[in-house]
């Protein structure tokens, strides 16, 4: 990072096109294909995990009807640029609002998502009159993809955890000449915003999560040593405590992810319906709409080319690996990604319905000591940006209104 | 044998028969393996390193005879009979001697029969291996449900005390009245399930994996020994960084089946991660060419290949979710009491070494105990001399 200040090669930023070799796409079809299942599952439901039928659907799909370079001239009519912060090359999608003193803001995907994610909120953030939205809503949205993830680098060195990517990030909103600027993410991306309020760098003015990171600590030591939840939990805390403890034991990839990225890397790289599977299988409730779709049923903004746009990045990116390496930084740094973030910096919190773990607001005052707002959305889950891209902007556009 | 009821309780003669297509898609699917990049980290603790698998990769498809498994089994005899709707396959291998005692033997996950057929020799004709004639036993080594060439269970319900049922009644149908039962891993489960259901004719069990406390069912008693604290450190060692493949298994078996049904080496990454121990040793035989005992590059193979070629990687699996079920729905009962003799080899390698303490509070009347000097969770695939004499020992009383 000082590094970066003193070779000015390092500063560059160059644009980006997406370009897969039409070999890939070949191959990625051949081995689909030639897929060779498993007997389907003996439960009726997802209780076992993704289920046959819809990888089924989901193989048919990929294989036969889906097409690329559709999400590829998608993303090529965005600005897309790399530029190399800490010896890695980090993609990102830079959208400047046509509006002047529109908010710079950089989002932050999450896990098993990836800059695909964040596609559908760029016109209304960007672009708000056309949306429901006055000028003063207006952003300059940047939508970086992870280390690890998508177009950006590979890290080849441990170390790539939330703190390093959020110092990363503070870097790259600089070397793009933001002085004043918000941040948001869910999923990892809560925890990357965080840790970018921590760091509280110039011109951070506050953040906005929709994954309150805000569970007590002495909750949580009830959840690690598996006891009775405490005393006098609200029936909303008690939920909360209900659905962390899940989180917690009954996660598998998380645990996978955590500890063996590198043995789960090994199916993720080679077989592209065992990485849709694994990519699949978040959180039940996302899980049960998103194998909906393949049956033809919608789930809000959400299409199968979507899912399968993000499922494909993966997969020619041949980052699954990186990806999940992730959680294994995380793991290493001890920390637990449900407690409280302890906060003092301006911070903004939605909950949304469907989330796997919902905020209750007693906690999330507890650990965002600055919260500036506070909502719980109508409709949307885990994917809340893909899933309903409107709503969700209008949260954006909520949350950091005080802060312009 | 059970002629005369030969309608339901057929025992058929069984061979493997290894289709030539099976074997040149699993060379195109070797062949053509994308890999993911490098662990960043110089240990196992990332998983299983890419070093390891490309070695096994590369013998796998260059090297490896992909018929010896075919050819190994045949060598034995094996037989199918259904049992409770599930097809079972089982070796059986009676000794040359009289008064032999019967024995079934149960594997585990990762492993299936493969893992025991070095002790079949010693077993079945100890005077060619060290012993004599009266440590002889008659061999009973079945396929457990969803594994190699037994069925693949189509209802929910097949946990290991289902399986345990069905051990009990391929034994009677075979017309052994007075028998013994042993199993590490998941066949020590199976084997701990035997032995509290009592079924007549067994006369007691050995087991050397200590299942209650890895599922971590029994409280540990106050004031640990240093032996009974380097078990509980290995075990927390365990459930904090070595546990994830057993809560996948047991909770998303399909999930993480559709990998290990469409990519060999996804196969062999997610087989090869067990345990710290059996990993490096299995990672010095690839890539080291210096196997440990008789882990040996051909022997791993033999048994990656098996759940390849009969494509159990998911059901396989699934019986960790069925033991999962099993568990969650007998919440706050505890089982009834294992009351028949109980034999316990620790070895020195296991996840963790089972302290004697531990065994005499499990079980109320443990006939045998003993340390010994090597081996580690696949026992009877590592040291399989070994293995027979400490099954030798503890059965001894009970002949």
């Amino acid at each position: 990072m000082s590094v970066d200040t003193a070779r000015n090669a390092d500063a560059v930023v160059r644009p980006f096109q997406v370009d897969i070799p039409e070999e890939a796409i070949v191959e990625l079809r051949r081995r689909i294909t030639a897929w060779r299942p498993p007997e389907r599952e003996p439960v009726d439901d997802q209780s076992q995990g993704v289920q046959l039928a819809t990888v089924q659907d989901l193989a048919d799909y990929w294989a036969t009807a889906y097409d690329w370079r559709r999400c590829e001239a998608k993303l090529n009519a965005l600005p897309q640029f790399l530029t190399e912060i800490d010896g890695l090359d980090v993609h990102f999608i830079h959208v400047r609002s046509p509006h002047v003193n529109a908010l710079p803001l950089i989002v932050s995907h999450g896990w098993p998502g990836s800059i695909i994610e964040q596609l559908k909120i760029i016109e209304p953030l960007t672009n708000p009159t056309d949306h429901g939205g006055s000028e003063a809503d207006a952003f300059d949205v940047v939508i970086p993809s992870l280390p690890g993830y998508g177009f950006s680098g590979k890290p080849a060195v441990a170390g790539w955890g939330p703190d390093r990517i959020a110092g990363a990030w503070a870097t790259l909103m600089q070397r793009l000449g933001y002085r004043r600027y918000v941040a948001q993410g869910g999923d990892w991306g809560t925890a990357i915003s965080a840790a970018l309020a921590r760091q509280a760098p110039d011109g951070l003015l506050g953040i906005h999560v929709n994954f309150a990171q805000m569970v007590p600590l002495e909750v949580l030591g009830h959840i690690r040593n598996a006891e009775p939840a405490p005393a006098g939990l609200s029936d909303a805390e008690q939920r909360a405590y209900e659905q962390v403890t899940f989180a917690t034991f009954r996660r598998g990839y998380g645990v996978i992810q955590g500890t063996r990225p590198q043995t789960i890397g090994y199916s993720l790289a080679d077989t592209p319906v065992g990485l849709a599977a694994w990519l699949l299988d978040h959180d039940t409730t996302s899980y049960q709409h998103l194998a909906q779709l393949f049956a033809g049923q919608p789930f809000g903004a959400i299409t199968r080319d979507d899912v399968l746009d993000n499922t494909s990045l993966y997969w020619f990116t041949n980052t699954a690996t990186s990806a999940a390496r992730l959680y294994w930084e995380q793991g290493r740094a001890g920390g637990n990604f449900y407690a409280t973030a302890d906060l003092s910096f301006p911070a903004a919190v939605t909950v949304f319905p469907e989330e796997y773990v919902q905020a209750p607001r007693s906690w999330t005052e507890q650990a965002y000591h600055n919260l500036i707002y506070f909502n719980q959305a109508e409709r949307g889950g885990h994917f809340a940006a893909w899933e309903q891209p409107q709503l969700f902007a209008e949260e954006l556009r909520a949350a950091f209104r005080t802060l312009r | 044998m059970s002629s005369t009821v030969e309608t339901a309780n057929a025992i058929s003669p069984f061979e493997v028969q290894l289709a030539e297509e099976a074997l040149d898609d699993l060379r195109r699917r070797l062949a053509a393996t994308r890999w993911p990049s490098r662990e960043l980290v110089p240990d196992r603790s990332q998983g299983v390193q890419l070093a390891t698998l490309q070695a096994l990769a590369r013998y796998w498809a260059d090297d490896y005879d992909l018929r010896r498994v075919e050819t190994r089994l045949n060598a034995l005899p094996q037989f199918r009979t259904t049992i409770d709707g599930v097809a079972i396959h089982f070796l059986h291998v009676r000794s040359p001697h009289v008064n032999a005692l019967p024995l079934i033997i149960t594997h585990g996950w990762p492993g299936s029969v493969i893992e025991l057929l070095e002790v079949v020799g010693p077993l079945t004709d100890p005077t060619s291996h060290g012993g004599r004639a009266e440590d002889a036993f008659d061999l009973v080594v079945p396929s457990v449900p969803g594994y190699g060439f037994s069925g693949e269970p189509a209802e929910l319900g097949w946990d290991p005390g289902r399986t345990a049922t069905a051990w009990a009644e391929l034994m009677r149908r075979l017309g052994y009245t007075r028998y013994v039962a042993q199993g590490g891993d998941v066949g020590a489960v199976i084997t701990d399930a035997m032995g509290r259901q009592g079924p007549q004719g067994l006369a007691g069990i050995h087991t050397n994996l200590l299942v209650t406390m890895l599922a971590g069912g029994t409280a540990p008693p106050p004031n640990p020994t240093p032996e009974e604290r380097a078990a509980l450190d290995a075990l927390a060692s365990f459930r904090a960084t070595g546990f994830g493949y057993f809560l996948e298994q047991a909770t998303r078996p399909q999930t993480i089946g559709y990998a290990l049904l469409d990519s060999p080496v996804a196969l062999a990454g997610w087989m090869l991660d067990h345990d710290t121990d059996s990993y490096y040793k299995i990672a010095r035989a690839f890539v080291d060419g210096q196997p440990v005992g008789n882990l040996t590059r051909d022997h791993l193979l033999d048994n990656i290949t098996l759940y390849w070629l009969t494509g159990t990687g998911a059901s396989a699996a699934r019986s960790y979710w069925e033991g999962g079920r099993a568990a969650a729905m007998a919440a706050g009962q505890p089982p009834p009491e294992v009351r028949i003799p109980v034999g316990f080899t620790t070895f020195p390698d296991e996840i963790f070494a089972a302290p004697r303490s531990w065994v005499e509070q499990l079980y109320p009347n443990v006939i045998y105990f003993h340390e010994a000097d090597r081996g580690g969770h696949f026992a009877a695939w590592e040291e399989p001399q070994l293995f027979s004499e400490e099954l030798r020992a503890g059965f001894r009383p009970l002949r």
